[in-house]
C-alpha cells in the first residue's frame, strides 16, 4: 500500500491491521516515534496525519488516509521546528524517550491554537506520560513556542 | 588497633554486597593501579592517556562510566573531565566504554556503612576508604544510588589534568620549550608565540611518554565549567527525535523478537503448544526461555502478535498469590520479632509511655521508564556481543559469560541510551532472555522488545513494606519516637538470588531513610524486620528510603501535631546537622512558611537525608470540592556543589514529580500471582494535569559534594500526607493516597 511519510511516497508490504508505529519503525527504519505502552496511553508514538496528533500505535496502517508527518519530518538539528528550538532552550529532555512525542503534541496544539492558556496545555499535553517528570519545562516550552511562532 | 579493629568486626556486620571475600588479600591488590581497559582496542596514533581520556585523529572522546537513563550522567561526567583537560564540550564525544573494573563505584559502598552520612569523622571516613578499596578490588561498575558526582568529582577532574599535562610534556617535547612556558584552551596546547598545536596532533607523542600524574586540581574559583548553567551533551538529540536508544538499534540481518515469561514470577512454564503461530507472517522461530517462551519474527509488532498467540500453561508463583497474604506476612515478621538490626536505639524506648500509635503501609511499585527493556544479542562461535542500556555492565557480562560457556574476555557489552530506569536496569533478565534466543539464532543479531505488559508482569517491584510507630511528646516538645519496619529484602532477593552475590548482615536497605536522620530525639529507636521471601523486589529510584521518608516524617509531623508544635519549628529544634538545618530554613523562607492560607488551602513539610542528601520540601495544595489539587512545591537540597543549574533543577522537580505521582496514584497489587496491573492506564505516575508548580534550590554548605537523582523523592509524600491532614483532618496511612483521597 502507498504511504507518504515526510514528504517521501513509499510503497509497503504489510498487514492492513499493522499499528502505523511499527510500519513507521520497523519497516520504513524511522526511530523518532517511540513505543511505550501499544494502547494509547503514553503518547511516544505520536506522529502527525494530515497534520493531525493520532497516537500511531493504535492506528491501523490501512486507515491511514493522508500525510504522515513524524518527528524527524517536523524539523531537525539543522533546521528546527520552533517547538524543537524550544525544548533546546528550555532543555526539557531528562531521559527524552517521550519527548518526540511530546513535541508532536505541542506542535498539533499551537497549530490549532497559538495562545494556549495553562488549561489548555494542561488538556492538550496529559496524554503524553513523561515518567522523569518534565512537565514543568514542557509548559515553559510550548509557552515559549508559542511567542516565537506569534512572531515569525 | 582499638578502634579500627572495631570498625573492621563491624564491617561484617553490614549489608553490603562489597564485603563478599575481598578482604583477606584486599589491601595489597587495591595497592596495584587497574590496567586500563582502553589499552586492549588502541590504533596507531591513538593515546589512551587515562581510563577517562581517549585523543585520536577524530578528535578527543571522554570516557563516561556511569550510564546515562536520562539523568545527564554523560554531560556531569564530561564536564568534570573538561574543566581540567581543558576542551569544552561542543568538541568532544561521550562513550560509555567498556566494561571495566577500571571503573569501579567508591560511593556506592556510602550507603551501607554503619555512619549517618553526616559523620565525617575519623572513624566514618576510614570505614567509606575501607569499603570503596573493597569496591574497587571488585570492580563494581555500577551506576545508582546518586553516586555519580560524588564518585567522580575528584576523580574525573584529576582524570582530565593528568591527560592535560601529559598533552603538555608531550608538546614540550614536540617544540622543545618547557612545560610552564605552555597554556591550554579550547583542546589545544597554545605556545608562547599563540600557536596552538590541537590535542589531536600530540595524541601519537603523548601515548609514547609516561603519563604526567603529579597533578594539581584548580581551585573553585577557577572553574570554568562546574557550577555554571551547561547544555547537556544529549540535548540537541533529545529535542529533535534523533537521539537513538537501545529499542532503536538496527543491524544487519537482525531479526525481532518478542518473549512470554511466567507472569508469576519464577514459577516456571509447565507446556506450551505454538500451533497457532504456524503459517503467522514473518515469523522465523519458536524458541523455549528460561520460565517461557519467546518468538523471533521479521518486525517487532508481528513477534509480539504471534508470541501472545501462543497457548501457555503456567506454573504456581513460588510466594503468596493474593496481595493480603503479602500484608500478612509483614506483620507476622514484626509480630514474632524477627529482627533484622535495630541502627539506632538512644535513650529508653521501652520506658515511654506511647501517647500517639500509627500503622503506615507502602505498596509494592513498578520502576516502568518509558523505554520497555529490550537488548540486542549476537552470539557466534567466537564472541558474544550484547547491546543494551544497563547500569550494570560487568555483571551482565559475567552472566551472559556463564549462559553461553564463552570467557568473559570474549563477552562484549556495549551500553546504550536508556530512555529511563529509575532502578529497572540494575536488572538483567532480558539480556539473558535475548542471549537464549540468540544462541539458538547463531550468527544472527536478535532484538529482543519486552511488550509494556510483559515489562509491567516482569518487573521487580519495590519491595512492600509496613511500619509501626510508638511515640510520645512532652510539654510540647517530640521526646520519644519508635519506629519497627518491616519489608521483604531487596538483598536477598536481586543481590543473592540474582547476581549470586550473597550479602552477609543486616540489609540496611529495610531501615535506609530511617535511623540515620539528624534529628536529636531523646528516646529514638529504629528497628528492621526481615520478612520472607515475597514477590521479587528490587532496588526502585531512592530504594528503601522512597518508603521510609513517608514513614519516618509522617510519623514525626504526627508527633508534631500532637504536640501543638509547628513541624519546621520543631524539627529546627531537634536537628544535629547544621547544612541539614539550613535546608528545612531554605524551603521555610522560600515558601513564606507559617503565613495566612486562603480557607481551602493547606500546607505540608517534610525532610529527608537520603544519599548523603538532605532534602526539604514544603507543599501547598487546594481541598476543592471535586478533590484534592497540588499547588505548588519548594524543594531544597544540599548537595555541597550543584555541578550544572539547569540540569540540577530539572532532577529535583522530577524527583518531586516522581515522589508524589507514586505517592497519589499508583501501586502493583498480587492476585493469582500476577501484577494486577498491566500497561499505563492503570499505573501511570503523575501527568501533566496534576503537576505542581515545583520552586528548587541548591544548596552549597558543606566541604563534600553528594548526588541529587534520587534525594527528592523520599519527601514529597510525607509533605503532601501533611497537606492533607491539615486540609481535611485525616491523615494519609499508606500509600496511593488515591485510595483513601480524591485528586483532581
Amino acid at each position: 500500500m502507498k504511504l507518504t511519510v515526510n514528504g517521501v511516497a513509499h510503497d509497503v508490504d504489510v498487514e492492513e491491521d499493522m499499528p502505523l508505529l511499527w510500519v513507521l519503525r520497523d519497516e520504513l527504519k524511522l526511530d523518532g516515534p517511540k513505543y511505550g505502552c501499544g494502547v494509547a496511553a503514553c503518547g511516544a508514538c505520536t506522529v502527525h496525519v494530515d497534520g493531525v496528533a493520532v497516537r500511531s500505535c493504535q492506528t491501523m496502517v490501512g486507515d491511514v488516509d493522508g500525510p504522515v508527518t513524524t518527528i524527524e519530518g517536523l524539523g531537525n538539528p539543522d533546521e528546527m521546528h520552533a517547538v524543537q528550538a524550544a525544548w533546546l532552550k528550555h532543555q526539557v529532555a531528562q531521559c527524552g524517550y517521550c519527548q518526540g512525542g511530546q513535541m508532536m503534541q505541542a506542535a498539533d496544539l499551537l497549530a490549532n491554537n497559538p495562545s494556549p492558556t495553562d488549561t489548555d496545555i494542561d488538556d492538550a499535553m496529559s496524554g503524553n506520560l513523561c515518567r522523569c517528570g518534565t512537565y514543568p519545562r514542557i509548559r515553559d516550552a510550548v509557552k515559549s513556542a508559542a511567542e516565537t511562532l506569534k512572531v515569525s | 588497633m582499638g578502634r579500627i579493629g572495631t570498625i573492621a568486626r563491624r564491617t561484617f556486620l553490614v549489608g553490603s554486597a562489597a564485603l563478599l571475600g575481598g578482604v583477606a588479600f584486599g589491601y595489597y591488590k587495591y595497592k596495584q593501579p587497574v590496567d586500563n581497559p582502553l589499552d586492549d582496542d588502541l590504533a596507531q596514533g591513538e593515546a589512551a592517556l587515562t581510563p577517562y581520556v581517549l585523543i585520536n585523529a577524530d578528535g578527543v572522546t571522554l570516557i563516561t562510566p556511569r550510564a546515562d537513563k536520562g539523568q545527564g550522567a554523560y554531560s556531569v561526567q564530561a564536564a568534570l573531565i573538561a574543566e581540567e583537560l581543558d576542551v569544552e564540550l561542543d568538541q568532544i564525544k561521550v562513550d560509555p566504554g567498556p566494561p571495566s573494573a577500571a571503573y569501579w563505584n567508591t560511593a556506592i559502598a556510602d550507603e551501607g556503612v554503619p555512619f549517618p552520612s553526616t559523620d565525617r569523622g575519623m572513624a566514618a571516613e576510614t570505614m567509606r576508604g575501607f569499603m570503596g578499596a573493597v569496591i574497587k578490588l571488585m570492580g563494581m561498575q555500577i551506576t545508582g544510588g546518586s553516586t555519580t558526582v560524588p564518585d567522580g568529582f575528584e576523580k574525573l577532574r584529576v582524570a582530565g589534568a593528568v591527560a592535560r599535562e601529559t598533552l603538555k610534556a608531550a608538546a614540550a617535547e614536540a617544540s622543545g620549550l618547557s612545560v610552564t612556558q605552555l597554556k591550554t584552551e579550547r583542546g589545544a596546547v597554545v605556545l608562547p608565540d599563540g600557536k596552538r598545536i590541537p590535542y589531536e596532533a600530540l595524541a601519537q607523542k603523548a601515548a609514547e611518554i609516561e603519563p604526567v600524574t603529579d597533578v594539581t586540581l584548580r581551585p573553585s574559583t577557577q572553574w570554568r565549567l562546574v557550577g555554571k548553567p551547561m547544555q547537556r551533551v544529549d540535548m540537541v538529540a533529545k529535542s529533535t527525535g534523533t537521539q537513538a536508544y537501545g529499542i532503536d538499534l538496527r543491524m544487519e540481518g537482525m531479526v525481532h523478537a518478542a518473549v512470554r515469561v511466567n507472569p508469576r514470577k519464577g514459577g516456571g512454564m509447565i507446556s506450551f503448544d505454538a500451533s497457532a503461530v504456524d503459517g503467522m507472517r514473518g515469523v522465523q522461530k519458536v524458541i523455549p526461555v528460561t520460565g517461557g517462551v519467546g518468538v523471533v519474527a521479521d518486525n517487532t509488532w508481528r513477534a509480539f502478535q504471534a508470541v501472545d498467540a501462543i497457548d501457555v500453561e503456567w506454573g504456581a508463583a513460588p510466594y503468596p498469590a493474593e496481595q493480603d497474604e503479602h500484608w500478612q506476612a509483614l506483620a507476622d515478621t514484626i509480630d514474632a520479632g524477627d529482627v533484622d538490626a535495630t541502627p539506632r536505639d538512644d535513650g529508653d524506648v521501652d520506658g515511654i509511655s506511647a501517647t500517639v500509635e500509627a500503622e503506615f503501609r507502602a505498596p509494592y511499585l513498578a520502576h516502568a521508564p518509558l523505554e520497555p527493556m529490550n537488548a540486542t544479542v549476537l552470539v557466534t562461535d567466537s564472541r558474544v556481543d550484547v547491546w543494551t542500556g544497563n547500569q550494570i555492565p560487568r555483571m551482565t557480562q559475567a552472566s551472559v559469560a556463564k549462559m553461553t560457556g564463552m570467557e568473559l574476555d570474549d563477552v562484549h557489552v556495549h551500553i546504550l541510551m536508556m530512555g529511563g530506569s529509575f532502578g529497572h536496569r540494575l536488572e538483567d533478565e532480558v539480556v539473558k532472555r535475548a542471549a537464549e534466543m540468540a544462541m539458538a539464532m547463531k550468527g544472527t543479531p536478535v532484538k529482543l522488545t519486552y511488550k509494556r505488559e510483559e515489562d509491567t508482569a516482569q518487573d521487580f517491584t519495590r519491595p512492600i513494606a509496613l511500619m509501626r510507630g510508638r511515640g510520645a511528646v512532652t510539654d510540647g516538645k517530640v521526646t520519644a519516637m519508635d519506629i519497627q519496619v518491616a519489608a521483604p529484602s531487596i538483598m536477598d532477593s536481586q543481590m543473592a538470588e540474582r547476581q549470586g552475590f550473597p550479602v552477609p548482615g543486616p540489609d540496611t536497605t529495610i531501615t535506609q531513610g530511617l535511623w540515620d536522620q539528624p534529628y536529636a530525639i531523646p528516646n529514638y529507636r529504629v528497628t528492621g524486620f526481615r520478612a520472607p521471601k515475597l514477590g521479587p523486589v528490587s532496588s526502585w529510584r531512592s530504594v528503601g528510603a522512597s518508603q521510609n521518608g513517608f514513614f519516618h516524617e509522617n510519623f514525626l509531623n504526627a508527633l508534631i501535631h500532637e504536640a501543638g508544635a509547628d513541624p519546621v519549628e520543631e524539627r529546627l529544634r531537634l536537628m544535629t546537622d547544621d547544612p541539614s538545618r539550613k535546608t528545612l530554613e531554605a524551603v521555610a523562607e522560600m515558601s513564606g512558611w507559617g503565613g495566612e492560607l486562603a480557607a481551602n488551602k493547606a500546607r505540608g513539610v517534610a525532610f529527608c537525608l537520603s544519599f548523603g542528601t538532605p532534602c526539604a520540601q514544603v507543599i501547598e495544595i487546594t481541598n476543592g470540592e471535586d478533590g484534592i489539587k497540588l499547588d505548588k512545591v519548594w524543594v531544597a537540597a544540599e548537595v555541597g556543589k550543584v555541578v550544572d543549574p539547569v540540569n540540577f533543577e530539572n532532577l529535583v522537580a522530577g524527583g518531586v514529580i516522581w515522589g508524589l505521582g507514586h505517592a497519589i496514584n499508583s501501586q502493583i497489587t498480587y492476585a493469582d500471582g500476577m501484577a494486577e496491573q498491566e500497561n499505563f492506564w492503570d499505573f501511570e505516575g503523575l501527568r501533566n494535569y496534576q503537576t505542581p508548580e515545583i520552586i528548587v534550590r541548591g544548596m552549597e554548605n558543606r566541604g563534600y559534594v553528594t548526588g541529587v537523582g534520587e534525594p527528592p523523592v523520599p519527601p514529597a509524600a510525607p509533605a503532601l500526607a501533611e497537606a492533607i491532614f491539615r486540609a481535611t483532618g485525616e491523615r494519609p496511612t499508606e500509600m496511593p493516597f488515591g485510595n483513601a483521597f480524591t485528586f483532581v
